[in-house]
């Protein structure tokens, strides 16, 4: 799969580091891994077919057609309530980057999917476990105007742990301020596709995750309200191994259906391209 | 055991020995009131020594107090209600209390979260963790207050949503997800008040709207102080200092612009004169609600977009916003 440029610029010297790592371990099989096999074959390994998690821009870059345009990327980390536990807030945030190769949780912006424009926002579980802070709430709400201004469909991946707790209430009100966006642009008759990756689980899957027309979840991703610990502890028994999984959500009712990622991105076009022979109609 | 409720024990005592000698008095010849005056003056500085300042750890226990006023404490003072039933698909839940209500000769629809005042009533309420069926039942009742032009008033008072395997079953998240569509769509003016522990999402589905208001001593937070310290500190017994470091206490979310309003509380909490705090509220909320009658709908679901629009703190090339932008 090869990069594009604008990609190879924003990774910039993260990602030469990251693809230093010539190698990883399947956390499923334990087959070990030639990282540039893993990466052709979209991060799902080659033995059990385990869905890796992915980066924000090896998401986009398997997506998107040409140029990415991308939204919000200037606006970074604030520090409302000046929080320290065993680090501080900042230097938590400065390690991330370091580590994800982006400066927040979210990766936002225009692009192509097979001829289809789309609005598209990428969560990413190596930036402080994809948690939502007033940064992600306001690039996906940003994203969400644009698209509504332009009457362009949305697509968001999920990738999430909840509401970020350094950020205190600023953090659970970006669930009031991504929905009121999502029912705007809803509301204007334009289409909303959710793709829940694992995990995705308490103040984003109670909020856009679940609001969208369509929800399609990758194989035994982890999807849910409360996280598994705290229901165990609650009722002091072990979970089964499926409960809260994609497979288990289908079962239930609650998703569309579980795309493995090799048909993702045919899946996506489809989609698209039905919304697209419609004719919207204003709620 | 509550550590307010161990407090309040010593002052009870005294409290027991005035009225003890307050009897005798009556009873007999010598004159003790100059004792009792000592001992009524050592209530009050016992009193302010112990409430009048309250850490946001204390406060935490405030909100939790099992006398606190819950819910139908409020509820039952409109001038009427009736209360609505279930989610039309499965359940009744009772930690969600709703129905049409009167308030100041108007009517409104009034949701609250319903803890027990007693063991036996927790069970029967969950302890006030709401089950995807009281959402669902919430957002009905929003609904059809929205189409009949009816405000919405709501009372959070809850740990969190009810983190339990059939809660998970029954799509918890989604059910959260669409209460929160509704308040963010609903034509007519919300007035949320918090008047115990606001708890994460769980308390954020009656959280959405025009005016918000907490009791004093009530708390409003992302995580519980426990969760949160058993995460980022990954020890429990770092509670209190989550508590601090949160910021859940009305003042510093009023200052956050996160809340609009603060109902002030007698000393030693809204449990010392329950129904002096009841009609309090009751009257704010009132006021709220008139005051935001008087729009139109679509301003006032403009007004209510941008409230929510602007809540954030981040950085730009440009700015730096810390709370909320004008």
């Amino acid at each position: 799969m090869p990069m594009p440029e604008w990609l190879r610029i924003r990774r910039g010297k993260h990602a030469d580091q990251r693809d230093a790592a010539l190698w990883s371990k399947c956390p499923m099989c334990g087959e070990v891994l030639y990282r540039r096999d893993l990466a052709a074959n979209l991060f799902v390994c080659t033995k059990c077919a385990h869905h890796f998690r992915m980066s924000a821009y090896d998401r986009i870059s398997m997506l998107i057609d040409g140029d990415f345009a991308e939204i919000g990327a200037e606006v970074t980390t604030g520090d409302p309530l000046a929080w320290v536990d065993k680090k501080t807030y900042p230097v938590k945030i400065a390690a991330d980057r370091e580590k994800s190769g982006i400066n927040e949780g979210v990766v936002c912006g225009i692009g192509a999917i097979d001829g289809c424009e789309v609005a598209l926002g990428v969560m990413d579980f190596h930036f402080r476990g994809g948690t939502m802070g007033t940064v992600v709430g306001e690039r996906l709400t940003m994203l969400l105007e644009e698209a509504r201004k332009r009457a362009l469909p949305c697509i968001i991946f999920t990738a999430s742990g909840g509401a970020r707790m350094e950020e205190g209430m600023f953090a659970l009100m970006q669930m009031a301020k991504t929905t009121a966006a999502v029912a705007r642009f809803m509301g204007d008759g334009n289409f909303f596709v959710t793709v829940l990756t694992d995990p995705t689980t308490g103040g984003v899957s109670a909020s856009f995750a679940f609001e969208s027309d369509v929800i399609v979840a990758e194989p035994k991703a982890m999807i849910g309200f409360a996280g598994r610990r705290v229901i165990e502890q609650t009722i002091r028994q072990k979970l089964p191994d499926q409960f809260q999984r994609a497979e288990f959500l289908l079962e239930k009712g609650h998703i569309d259906m579980v795309v493995e990622r090799h048909e993702l991105k045919s899946t996506l076009t489809r989609l698209l391209r039905y919304a697209a022979s419609g004719k919207k109609v204003r709620a | 055991m509550n550590p307010i409720v161990e407090r309040e024990k010593g002052l009870l005592e005294v409290e027991r020995r005035i009225n003890d000698l307050r009897t005798a008095n009556a009873n007999q010849p010598v004159d003790m009131s100059a004792e009792i005056a000592a001992l009524e003056q050592k209530y009050e500085e016992l009193q302010r020594e112990l409430f009048a300042s309250l850490t946001p750890w204390e406060k935490v226990h405030m909100a939790r107090h099992p006398e606190r006023p819950t819910a139908l404490d409020y509820i039952s003072q409109f001038e009427a209600f009736d209360e609505l039933h279930g989610d039309r698909h499965f359940r009744d839940d009772a930690a969600i209390v709703g129905g049409f209500a009167m308030l100041g000769g108007h009517a409104v629809m009034a949701i609250g979260q319903q803890r027990g005042r007693d063991t036996k009533e927790n069970i029967k309420r969950n302890f006030g963790m709401v089950t995807p069926e009281g959402y669902r039942k919430v957002k009905r009742l929003a609904h059809t207050a929205s189409r009949l032009g009816l405000p919405i008033v709501t009372f959070i008072d809850t740990k969190g949503a009810d983190p339990g395997i059939s809660s998970e079953e029954h799509a918890q998240s989604e059910a959260i997800a669409m209460c929160l569509y509704e308040f963010v769509e609903a034509r007519v003016p919300i007035v949320a008040t918090v008047i115990g522990e606001g708890g994460s999402g769980g308390a954020l589905a009656l959280g959405i709207a025009d005016h918000v208001l907490m009791l004093e001593h009530s708390v409003y937070s992302v995580a519980s102080a426990e969760g949160c310290a058993a995460i980022l500190w990954s020890d429990a017994t770092k509670a209190e200092e989550a508590a601090t470091r949160l910021k859940l206490t009305a003042a510093d979310l009023q200052r956050f612009g996160i809340i609009d309003e603060i109902v002030p509380e007698p000393l030693g909490g809204a449990h010392r004169e329950p129904l002096a705090v009841v009609a309090r509220v009751l009257e704010a909320v009132r006021r709220a609600v008139q005051r935001l009658s008087a729009g139109t709908p679509e301003a006032l679901l403009e007004e209510r977009y941008r409230k929510y629009r602007r809540i954030g703190a981040w950085g730009t090339g440009r700015r730096e916003n810390n709370g909320t932008t004008p």
